[in-house]
């Protein structure tokens, strides 16, 4: 809560001047009564017309002063946490976006969409509340108590005794509730995340026909959250009834220790009397604190499911190591595990130099993508060295490293957004590089006959996108910047032959000087490779060029034969 | 013409309203109760008396007691009100999320390439939320207000008509004032809930590319447009809050002054002989029990707004065209033979650009057909024609001899089975993703599968093997292991036609070989449809369409095509180097 509360006091100012001003406000709404118990006790009876002028248009001028003061107040209040939400949802995006690959596989994307939205609301909701309703109730209860005090201190320390019990109360409810509502707001995950696999899974749920299925799974998550919120928000539901319980308790205790006070002759009837008005006074206020409490225990929850996100040590960081590598990508006795368990790549040794071309094979789950995932320092190696431009990964800036690629992963996604802004993707690419490099991933093909041509929306997820389309639409985003590696992973395999043949081919005629990074299953791209690892199980089983591997390798000689003899169209 | 947002919104409320009215008497109920223990008070204070030593205990104690017992029991009561109305507010949650989410399954699938999941789960999320936070605190709360200025109102008429007057003046202006006040600030509320929707919309979507952007090195700039829309978004909402930050205050201004005048007034009728000091003095009293529920209803009235708002915004979701109803006299087909008719189809996604042009075709019944052709030539749209996610413009499709509209939709799909291009996993454990589509598989079988599929020895290295949980559709996997899963949900289905589009695309070559001879027991007795590039797959069917221009330019078999010698031939040429 810590880290959450620090945003307030950035705003502190604000906060404390628009709760003045809802102070001023309350006391001008609490003077009106007290007017017009004077017009009616003391001018009426006198007849003093001039004073019941006066004192109704005293009235009138404060309630004009309250109703100009609370609409301050409110907005105000409004900006305020506003402000709080607004950086601190930005701030959570913020460190979303640099959390490392491994600690995003940590974290679901529901959990990450349902935290930047549902719980900075309720953190938005809380502070709103605390500010609106944070200011009138506790300063009726403390006045009720200073003017108690004022009249008879022994009856207003059983007052006071109570109202410490009360305020005890609900600390202790608002902490019962907050593990309550961390769990409601787990359940919210779930829903997320069943909405935003139907949206992306529509086609694949209607073709197996299983929409009725969906349903019930929604239902349980629905039903499941439905119950979670429920028994948060009942928890809390207790706290009201109790503290105005504890209160009429003490009016009672009130009474009786008046009585005896009374009967001794300590103190005058009367007091009694105006003790309970006193009593109820503050008995209706503690209502309006518990309403507040139960947004703050709602709004703790989520301000710690977004601290947990905001206080994660950042995993990555540079170290030094000077020692320079001939070749300009490579890897010496690389393993890595993700898990820890079993291997994923294993003893990965390989150098290739500045403008050649590599190409990687093997069968699913032989660690290609892993391969170069820890090229692009996705991940950290567990040993070994990795080396991009002669200089060891580790001693590079992220971002200076990860400049030098152009990628195309397996599931790179698209945006809604022009073929333009896709091809652009968030950086500053010219329409004529846009267009270039299009060219050059056979993707003016489909653009030119459409009639928006580069303009043209394309749907979420690339929807209204062929495959073949949407992978030669990533593959200009990624030679866009004219990287100087190209690494392309599994990008020709919505191709048909022609076009994927015509792609090599143009990437080496436009990017001569680029060193090309492929993994595919297809062997026609590779003949001209300088360099192609055959993996098995995340280990090298074989390197070289295509010549040298159908001699050394059987497998890749199979391979071979598989497609030679059935070639791909 | 939309309905009027209440009587959309009727039907959520309606189960609830005996429950509601319970609660309502119930609240009046503990409202009297509570104004018993002033009285109880009043006595006990009595038997005080007013000398020392005057003190009656017996009593004081007597009517002490009688009160706690009241409060107990308020107390009580309160609580079971509030649990009640927590419950009646999660009924109603409940019941528009399902309704939402059962709607979401009846929409066109193209609903879903448009609008982004973001706002979807902002609405079923956040806007649900609002009108519970309104129906479980708000509402009731309202309500008790109206009977209280009710009741206090009937008093004042009683104690003086003409004072009342005050109220002939005030009451109407609030009410026009709010009114007014509401239809300047629904736009504002509207545009809040929007751009909320958007945020979301955002932030979903970019979730889903993070590791794209983390390549690019562009977070920068996607943290500008975040909080570009994150600053519109909150904009939005605080100007929202600042024209409802009206409301109330100026409706309590009113009430204010209300008191002001009858103050003046009443002193003015009290000298002027036409009012005794006890009845005003009684009149200002209850104007007071009257102004305190108005102020606490003003202050609701923003909440109730954006509530409204909310509930307006699902029932906007609620109202979104669904997919065309099935034929009344639909069929559910038990079996297909597997005949497939394509007769002059004109398809079109958007009206400028045809995609198929009176397409033609016939697919016999238990063979394998290939259709080939350059990416983008409408393969996969004859996929999504098939299946009926699209409805095309002209012309006929039949299977056995039938329309497919002759069919339910979802009787139609349960006898296909499919295989895309992009995989699709749902989060649970593999074994639940195999079976995904047929439930009633044991775990043999799903092991039987995944071995036909050749995921069998992925999975069993895996620690948690089979029960192995995957996360935001299966990340950690490879296309091709999820390819392969989709492969053995396929294996899994008992389906009289078989689709499979680009299957395999991801596959490595010596897994496809096995998988084809797999396949080759699937495919027995079955109609087979085939998008694919690999020749292993393609030769060996008994007819292949080349797909150009929105029609079949060749038709035929692979020896027939190869000495057409025409666009197939040409393929084939380049496809195995030979140029």
């Amino acid at each position: 809560m810590k880290t959450v509360l620090k945003y307030l006091q950035t705003y502190s100012f604000r906060a404390v001047v628009g709760m003045l001003i809802k102070f001023t406000a309350a006391i001008c709404e609490l003077l009106i009564p007290l007017l017009l118990e004077r017009i009616i006790d003391v001018s009426v009876p006198e007849g003093d017309l001039a004073a019941i002028w006066r004192q109704s248009g005293l009235m009138m001028a404060l309630a004009f002063g309250a109703v100009l003061c609370n609409i301050t107040a409110n907005r105000m209040a409004a900006w305020v946490s506003l402000e709080i939400t607004r950086t601190l949802r930005g701030d959570v995006y913020r460190r979303i976006e640099t959390l490392s690959c491994a600690q995003m596989d940590r974290f679901s994307q529901a959990t990450l969409v349902s935290r930047l939205t549902n719980d900075t609301y309720n953190v938005h909701q809380m502070f709103d509340k605390i500010q609106r309703g944070g200011v009138r109730a506790p300063m009726l209860v403390l006045g009720g108590l200073t003017l108690s005090f004022l009249m008879e201190p022994i009856l207003a320390l059983i007052m006071l005794l109570i109202c410490i019990l009360t305020c005890l109360t609900i600390w202790f409810m608002t902490r019962r509730g907050i593990p309550y509502y961390t769990r409601a707001q787990e359940s919210v995950d779930t829903v997320v995340r069943i909405l935003r696999e139907n949206a992306s899974g529509v086609r694949v749920i209607r073709a197996l026909g299983q929409q009725i299925h969906e349903c019930d799974r929604f239902e349980l998550s629905n039903v499941e959250a439905c119950h979670q919120e429920q028994r948060a928000a009942t928890t809390m539901a207790a706290t009201n009834p109790l503290t105005e319980f504890l209160l009429s308790a003490g009016l009672t205790l009130v009474i009786i220790m008046g009585a005896y006070r009374v009967n001794a002759g300590l103190m005058p009837a009367g007091r009694v009397v105006a003790f309970l008005s006193y009593f109820s006074l503050i008995q209706t206020a503690t209502i309006g604190i518990a309403k507040v409490f139960v947004k703050i225990s709602k709004g703790v929850a989520s301000a710690q499911r977004l601290e947990e996100i905001l206080l994660l040590p950042s995993e990555q960081s540079t170290e030094q190591d000077t020692s320079t590598y001939t070749s300009e990508v490579g890897m010496q006795d690389v393993s890595f595990s993700y898990l820890g368990i079993e291997p994923n790549i294993e003893n990965a040794s390989f150098t290739l130099q500045k403008g050649e071309m590599l190409g990687i094979m093997g069968a699913i789950g032989s660690g290609k993508t892993t391969l170069v995932s820890l090229l692009l320092r996705l991940y950290e190696v567990n040993s070994g060295v990795v080396w991009i431009g002669g200089e060891n990964v580790n001693s590079q800036d992220r971002r200076a490293l990860n400049g030098r690629f152009g990628v195309v992963f397996q599931n790179s996604a698209l945006l809604s957004g022009s073929i333009y802004e896709n091809i652009a993707f968030l950086r500053d690419i010219s329409r004529e590089d846009a267009l270039s490099a299009a060219k050059t991933a056979q993707a003016m093909e489909f653009i030119s006959t459409l009639p928006d041509g580069m303009d043209h929306h394309v749907d979420i997820r690339g929807g209204n996108l062929s495959g073949g389309q949407k992978q030669r639409l990533n593959i200009a985003r990624a030679l866009a910047a004219k990287p100087e590696i190209l690494v392309l992973d599994s990008a020709d395999s919505a191709l048909d032959y022609r076009t994927a043949a015509a792609l090599y081919a143009a990437i080496r005629r436009d990017y001569p000087e680029i060193t090309l990074i492929v993994i595919t299953e297809r062997v026609a791209p590779l003949r001209n490779a300088d360099r192609i690892l055959l993996l098995e199980d995340g280990r090298i089983a074989a390197q070289g060029s295509h010549k040298t591997l159908l001699q050394a390798s059987p497998r890749y000689r199979r391979i071979v034969e598989l497609q030679e003899g059935g070639a791909v169209l | 013409m939309k309905q009027k947002l209440p009587n959309r919104f009727l039907r959520f409320i309606k189960p609830q309203a005996v429950r509601f009215a319970w609660l309502l008497i119930l609240v009046l109920l503990s409202n009297l109760l509570a104004l018993l223990s002033p009285m109880l008070s009043g006595w006990a204070v009595d038997a005080i008396g007013k000398e020392a030593g005057g003190a009656n205990f017996e009593k004081v104690f007597l009517y002490c007691g009688e009160m706690l017992t009241c409060y107990a029991l308020s107390s009580l009561m309160n609580y079971w009100i509030a649990a009640q109305l927590i419950k009646l507010g999660q009924a109603v949650t409940h019941d528009l999320r399902k309704a939402a989410f059962d709607h979401l399954s009846r929409l066109p699938v193209s609903y879903f390439d448009r609008h982004p999941a973001g706002d979807v789960i902002s609405r079923i999320c956040y806007d649900v939320d609002t009108v519970n936070a309104a129906l479980s605190t708000d509402l009731l709360q309202l309500l008790t207000s109206v009977f209280t200025v009710l009741g206090s109102a009937v008093y004042l008429l009683i104690i003086s008509p003409r004072l009342s007057c005050v109220f002939v003046v005030t009451v109407p202006l609030s009410f026009f004032l709010t009114r007014f006040q509401m239809r300047r600030i629904h736009p504002l509320f509207r545009l809040r809930s929007k751009t909320l929707g958007q945020l979301n919309g955002f932030a979903e979507e970019r979730m889903t590319c993070q590791r794209t952007i983390r390549i690019y090195g562009v977070e920068e700039k996607d943290q500008q447009q975040f909080d570009a829309i994150n600053t519109e978004a909150s904009r939005a909402y605080y100007k929202a809050d600042c024209a409802s930050a009206t409301l109330g205050p100026s409706v309590n201004f009113i009430n204010n002054s209300s008191l002001a005048a009858i103050s003046a007034f009443g002193a003015l009728m009290y000298l002027s002989g036409s009012l005794s000091l006890g009845s005003l003095s009684s009149f200002v009293l209850y104007s007071r029990k009257f102004s305190g529920p108005i102020r606490e209803a003003a202050n609701l009235l923003s909440e109730l707004q954006a509530a409204a708002t909310a509930a307006e915004r699902i029932m906007d979701l609620l109202d979104e065209p669904a997919e065309e109803e099935d034929l009344p006299d639909a069929i559910a087909p038990e079996h297909l033979r597997g005949d497939i008719d394509f007769e002059h189809i004109d398809f079109r996604y958007t009206p400028e650009k045809p995609i198929l042009t009176d397409f033609n075709a016939h697919i016999p019944a238990g063979s394998l057909t290939a259709v080939v052709g350059v990416t983008g030539a409408g393969k996969t749209t004859l996929v999504s024609l098939l299946l009926r996610f699209y409805t095309h413009q002209s012309g006929h499709i039949l299977i056995d001899g039938r329309p497919i509209s002759d069919y339910t939709r979802d009787g139609l799909r349960h006898r296909l089975a499919l295989v895309m291009q992009d995989t699709w996993l749902l989060s649970g454990t593999i074994a639940e993703n195999i079976a995904y589509g047929a439930e009633n598989a044991t775990r043999e079988q799903i092991i039987q599968a995944a071995k036909d599929a050749h995921i069998h020895n992925f999975i069993s290295s895996l620690p948690d093997g089979y029960d192995t949980v995957l996360t935001d559709n299966g990340e950690g996997l490879s296309k091709g292991q999820r390819q392969l899963l989709a492969i053995a949900r396929c294996f899994l289905r008992d389906a009289d036609i078989v689709i499979l589009d680009e299957a395999t695309s991801n596959v490595d070559t010596e897994t496809e070989d096995a998988i084809n001879q797999a396949m080759e027991h699937l495919r027995e007795g079955r109609t087979c449809f085939v998008i694919a590039h690999r020749m292993a797959t393609i030769r060996s069917a008994a007819q292949i369409l080349v797909l150009e221009n929105g029609r079949v330019a060749e038709q035929g078999t692979h020896e027939e095509l190869l000495q057409y010698n025409g666009i197939y031939a040409a393929m084939h040429r380049e496809s195995v180097g030979k140029s």
